[in-house]
């Protein structure tokens, strides 16, 4: 051993990078936990998933089916609508929530209540309080006015605005507390100096909250419409993606054909939604990875 | 005492204007579900604000286990509570390993392996559920509660990683350079050094993937099904087979089952609050 040693010496040393340090050795064997686990839980079901989506025929079979197409629009309406009006509502409710007031600091506390407890009892909630003949809407809507509510979740256009309704009351306080703090980091004195100069509170938001919270803004919304395509429970636990599966989305199609048996189905339909997702994955990535 | 001149009284109405609406837009679902787990059937289900008799019963039924869809209540709950921790804690081990590797060893292609992890954190749950579903199969753990908890590391690892690393980026060089200056061996540096002062991320990225694994629905619903190997929320959702389901016992379980979670949170929320929010969004 010493002998080859002490001849290793002599030759002109191997490049430095092929000879490993113990740290770095380390390194890999503390990597190696991690990289199992994507191997055998990422990389071998995308992979497998992507070779089961790959008969042209399964997006011919998709194309014909009408729940495709329908669950497609909905996707469309759900991300566009849910995610917009979450998102403004949340930008108008960080600037509410910085308010330095006792009371507001106690509501703050309870409004974050949604994203703190899980979305099954409260979604089931919602679910029973519009069922047509028990559930306490119609109930009141009866004592009221003498007549019986509408059948809420019995019409699709109903149904699906209230799915994007759950929606936003579950994620709402997330994003108004990422917004809040993108807010209160805006130097205060930039608000005095426009308070002295008469500035108005439309003017105050136009030339000194949004300019700063801009980039916030759009990273927020980009992220949300990632969570909100994978977002599976607020339509599946309040319609089922019914009536006659007429309020299904993307995430719950997949889900729809999986439990059919039609599994190519279920991934072509995912690759689909892949030219959306992509581009913001690429885009999010790009911010994150700085 | 100053009187309140007229423009604050008009701000103070525009702040009450704001807030009762949304407080009651935050509380309605909880206080249903609420009233539902106090109330008897006929007031459940007869629309009142208020029971007539407010009732624990239901918590009695649900305790001891007196409905059919009920009799594994007990097994379900400790699934839930195993299969949150089993994640928790394995989440906590693998992410820490590899945020340690990546920041503060600087393996050959961490940053690589960041990068996928991070694509990975990008995939919308409900589209890698379908391969995830199969793949499962194909391993053979199926109802085996492996394939949540490994389902779940899978899902919260990119994030964990991706916040610790965030974090162990900004312990100065100087420390690790000193103690092995002073003799420490790699895994003394990451044992005396590198956990203590990661701490508060620690405590942050563990109950993130405890609550994670506690409140999924999807992967669970796939993955496992004989009724004494779901865990709470899968059954609670078992529940809507039947027409006639008992919703007032229904929505007692999902109170119960809200409750651990609800009660983390608030008693983590200062780490929640500084470890998590701040990196989920960088701006």
């Amino acid at each position: 051993m010493a002998i080859t040693l002490s001849a290793d010496q002599e030759v002109p040393a191997p490049p430095l990078s092929s000879r490993l340090t113990t740290p770095q050795v380390w390194g890999i064997v503390l990597l190696a936990p991690y990289a199992l686990v994507f191997l055998a839980f990422v990389v071998y079901p995308v992979g497998y998933g992507l070779w089961l989506a790959r008969h042209p025929a399964s997006y011919v079979a998709l194309w014909h089916d009408p729940i495709f197409a329908r669950a497609a629009v909905n996707t469309l309406i759900f991300l566009v609508i849910g995610i917009n009006v979450k998102m403004a509502i949340a930008l108008f409710l960080s600037g509410f929530f910085a308010q330095q007031r006792t009371w507001i600091k106690w509501l703050s506390v309870l409004f974050i209540l949604p994203w703190a407890v899980p979305s099954i009892p409260t979604i089931l909630s919602v679910r029973f309080m519009f069922n047509p003949e028990w559930g306490v809407v119609n109930q009141l809507i009866f004592k009221f006015t003498g007549e019986d509510g509408p059948n809420w979740l019995n019409d699709p256009t109903v149904a699906l605005t209230m799915a994007i309704g759950v929606h936003i009351w579950k994620s709402l306080p997330f994003w108004t507390l990422i917004l809040m703090t993108g807010r209160l980091a805006i130097p205060l004195d930039l608000y005095e100096a426009a308070e002295v100069d008469g500035a108005s509170w439309s003017q105050k938001f136009r030339f000194i909250t949004w300019p700063s919270m801009q980039v916030l803004y759009v990273t927020c919304t980009l992220l949300s419409m990632i969570w909100t395509l994978g977002d599976f429970n607020s339509v599946y636990l309040l319609t089922g993606g019914g009536p006659a599966d007429l309020t299904h989305v993307l995430a719950t199609l997949g889900i729809r054909y999986l439990r059919l048996d039609q599994l190519s189905l279920a991934m072509a339909s995912i690759v689909c939604a892949m030219p959306f997702v992509l581009p913001l994955i690429y885009f999010m990535m790009k911010r994150l990875s700085r | 005492m100053k009187l309140p001149t007229l423009r604050e009284i008009g701000t103070e109405t525009k702040l009450l204007l704001i807030g009762i609406p949304v407080f009651i837009w935050t509380m309605v679902p909880i206080y249903h579900m609420f009233l539902f787990a106090i109330s008897p059937k006929e007031d459940a289900f007869s629309g009142k604000l208020w029971p007539a008799h407010p009732t624990l019963n239901n918590f009695y039924i649900v305790f001891h286990q007196q409905h059919y869809f009920l009799r594994d209540f007990w097994i379900q709950f400790l699934n839930s509570v195993v299969i949150a921790l089993s994640a928790g804690a394995l989440t906590l081990m693998i992410a820490t390993a590899a945020a340690f590797s990546i920041s503060r060893l600087r393996v050959p292609g961490g940053r690589w392996v960041m990068n996928l992890a991070l694509l990975t954190y990008f995939i919308p749950a409900a589209f890698l559920a379908v391969p995830m579903y199969r793949t499962m199969g194909t391993y053979g753990l199926l109802n085996n509660h492996w394939s949540l908890i490994l389902a779940m590391v899978t899902i919260a690892s990119p994030y964990a990683i991706w916040v610790l690393k965030q974090a162990s980026d900004k312990l100065p060089v100087e420390l690790d350079e000193a103690a092995t200056m002073d003799g420490a061996t790699t895994l003394q540096l990451f044992r005396l050094v590198y956990l203590p002062l990661m701490m508060p991320s620690l405590v942050a990225i563990g109950t993130y993937a405890i609550l994670l694994a506690w409140n999924e629905y999807l992967y669970a619903f796939l993955l496992l099904s004989k009724d004494t190997e779901i865990t709470l929320p899968v059954a609670l959702g078992n529940f809507l087979a039947a027409d006639d389901s008992p919703w007032e016992l229904l929505m007692t379980t999902g109170f119960i089952y809200a409750l651990p979670p609800a009660a983390i949170y608030y008693a983590f929320k200062r780490y929640m609050v500084g470890g998590l929010t701040a990196g989920a969004v960088k701006s």
